[in-house]
């Protein structure tokens, strides 16, 4: 029996895999409102980025002066993290990526809240829309889709 | 053989997909996913405007939050939702309305007639202030933390094609008349404005809108600043160090690429970063939209490589889209040519 044809299975399939992403589309922007305060939720992202197999290279601070200026916190960090051989062999192979690598993801406080902010690595994708890493970004963009849904999740 | 396949594939699909459509949209999950950064856990603002307020909440209609949902506004942070289903939607907005059980007002669709030249004076002496002129809104970006919590947001734009669409006659109207309680903005009636004063806002709020321009500046952007040069990267970064000084910008750091993610002393330098900030400029663009600081502080990139020193930088044009901020555009404009400067200047 030939029922249905190399083509028409084929197309089904795709039609299928189409609907199923739809679950996964994501925004350009990802972000997260912890109700935990900033030390407990700056814990709860690098403790995320670490179960996600990731390295954290330094925590930047962003705020300084700024309750000086009117600022109702002084509580802004970046975080950057990633894998040295993953982030090696991406610039060897594509040099103008690099001024987006390492991965960040910055943090600061609201009030006795936390919000958790990073670009969605799919953009890179966008952005360069011929590179051989896009599987890559694809991957980094669920890896930072879990840890912030653990942030959220932790609170 | 392939029948059976192809039926396998068939099925395993369904067992993936199905799922996302038998439940039951989760109202409460839905808003902590989508909307709880900015609007708040409880809907008290944040980045977003305050949208537990009662007073809001006794004049919005369930159409006019589906349709913010769905348009989002434009050029003024909020993005459009247009992947949620309705379902889900619906959801959203049952789980905001849950909060003060306050049901959708229900208004007769007859659109309201005014004068709207007259409405053009009235909302220059009564409305500007806050509102600005022509309904662009307030500066800055909701309630963020850097704003005082006494003023629970910043001035919606009026003018914003997202918010015309969504905005019905009637829910402007009666927002003139009540004001909204909790918010510097107080009732039209308190104002000594009559029946017909306030229609004839509402036909000039109508007439706004028209000229926004879209968003697509960045369209045609590159996607990351780059000069190439022969000189050593050891020079190439003194010529940066010395730019950036020249821009009046203050050096913060320079470091390896992969500096923290290699025992020290193994890091690759032929890779280098330098970070630079002007702070007055990082507390403008951070009281524009806090969300900015995932591409602070300002950074130049240099990759040594076949005999080419790289000397690159992001495009703060390019990738300012990604936050639905016209005010934010402007300042990442300002940024490229100050990075196109350090660029040049490094390269000689």
């Amino acid at each position: 029996m030939k029922g249905i044809g190399k083509g028409r299975g084929s197309l089904l399939l795709v039609l299928l895999l189409g609907l199923a992403c739809l679950t996964a589309q994501a925004d350009d922007l990802i972000m997260v409102r912890s109700a935990q305060d900033f030390p407990e939720t700056m814990l709860a992202l690098q403790e995320a980025i670490k179960a996600e197999g990731y390295q954290i290279a330094r925590v930047q601070r962003v705020d300084i002066g700024l309750t000086r200026r009117g600022f109702k916190t002084d509580k802004y960090r970046v975080v950057f993290f990633g894998r040295n051989e993953e982030i090696s062999r991406l610039i060897r192979q594509q040099p103008e990526l690099a001024p987006y690598l390492p991965l960040k993801i910055s943090i600061f406080a609201e009030g006795s809240e936390t919000l958790v902010v990073t670009m969605n690595p799919l953009i890179l994708a966008e952005l360069y829309p011929d590179s051989p890493a896009r599987p890559v970004f694809r991957r980094w963009a669920q890896d930072v889709q879990r840890i912030l849904r653990r942030i959220r999740v932790a609170q | 053989m392939r029948v059976v396949q192809y039926s396998l594939s068939l099925l395993l699909m369904i067992w993936l997909v199905l799922p996302a459509w038998a439940a039951e949209p989760d109202g409460r999950t839905l808003y902590e996913e989508n909307c709880a950064a900015c609007h708040g856990l409880r809907g008290f603002g944040g980045v977003g405007v305050p949208l537990a307020l009662e007073g809001f909440q006794r004049v919005v209609t369930d159409e006019y939050l589906r349709k913010t949902i769905r348009l989002g506004r434009p050029g003024r942070v909020m993005p459009a939702f247009t992947r949620l289903s309705d379902d889900e939607v619906h959801a959203i907005i049952a789980y905001v309305r849950s909060w003060n059980n306050i049901p959708s007002p229900v208004y007769s669709d007859t659109p309201v007639r005014g004068d709207a030249a007259h409405g053009k004076q009235l909302f220059a002496r009564h409305c500007a202030a806050c509102h600005g002129p022509e309904g662009i809104g307030g500066k800055g970006t909701g309630v963020t933390f850097s704003r005082p919590r006494e003023a629970p947001l910043i001035a919606p734009a009026l003018n914003n094609a997202g918010f015309l669409a969504a905005a019905s006659d009637a829910i402007l109207r009666q927002t003139l008349l009540n004001g909204r309680r909790g918010t510097p903005m107080p009732s039209a009636r308190e104002l000594g404005l009559s029946d017909q004063d306030i229609n004839d806002v509402v036909a000039y709020l109508r007439t706004l809108g028209k000229g926004t321009p879209e968003l697509t500046d960045w369209e045609t952007e590159p996607t990351y600043l780059v000069v190439e040069t022969d000189i050593p990267i050891e020079q190439a970064v003194e010529n940066v160090k010395r730019a950036v000084l020249g821009v009046n910008f203050r050096l913060i750091r320079i470091q390896y690429l992969n500096q923290g993610l290699v025992p020290a002393g193994k890091e690759n330098r032929q890779q280098v970063i330098v970070y630079f900030c002007n702070f007055d400029f990082l507390y403008e663009a951070l009281a524009i939209d806090p969300r900015v600081g995932i591409y602070l502080p300002c950074r130049i990139t240099l990759v040594r490589e076949g005999g080419v020193t790289r000397i690159m930088a992001v495009n703060p044009k390019r990738i300012s889209r990604i936050f639905n901020n016209r005010e934010l555009i402007r300042a990442c404009g300002e940024m490229k040519e100050i990075y196109e400067q350090i660029l040049d200047e490094a390269s000689l």
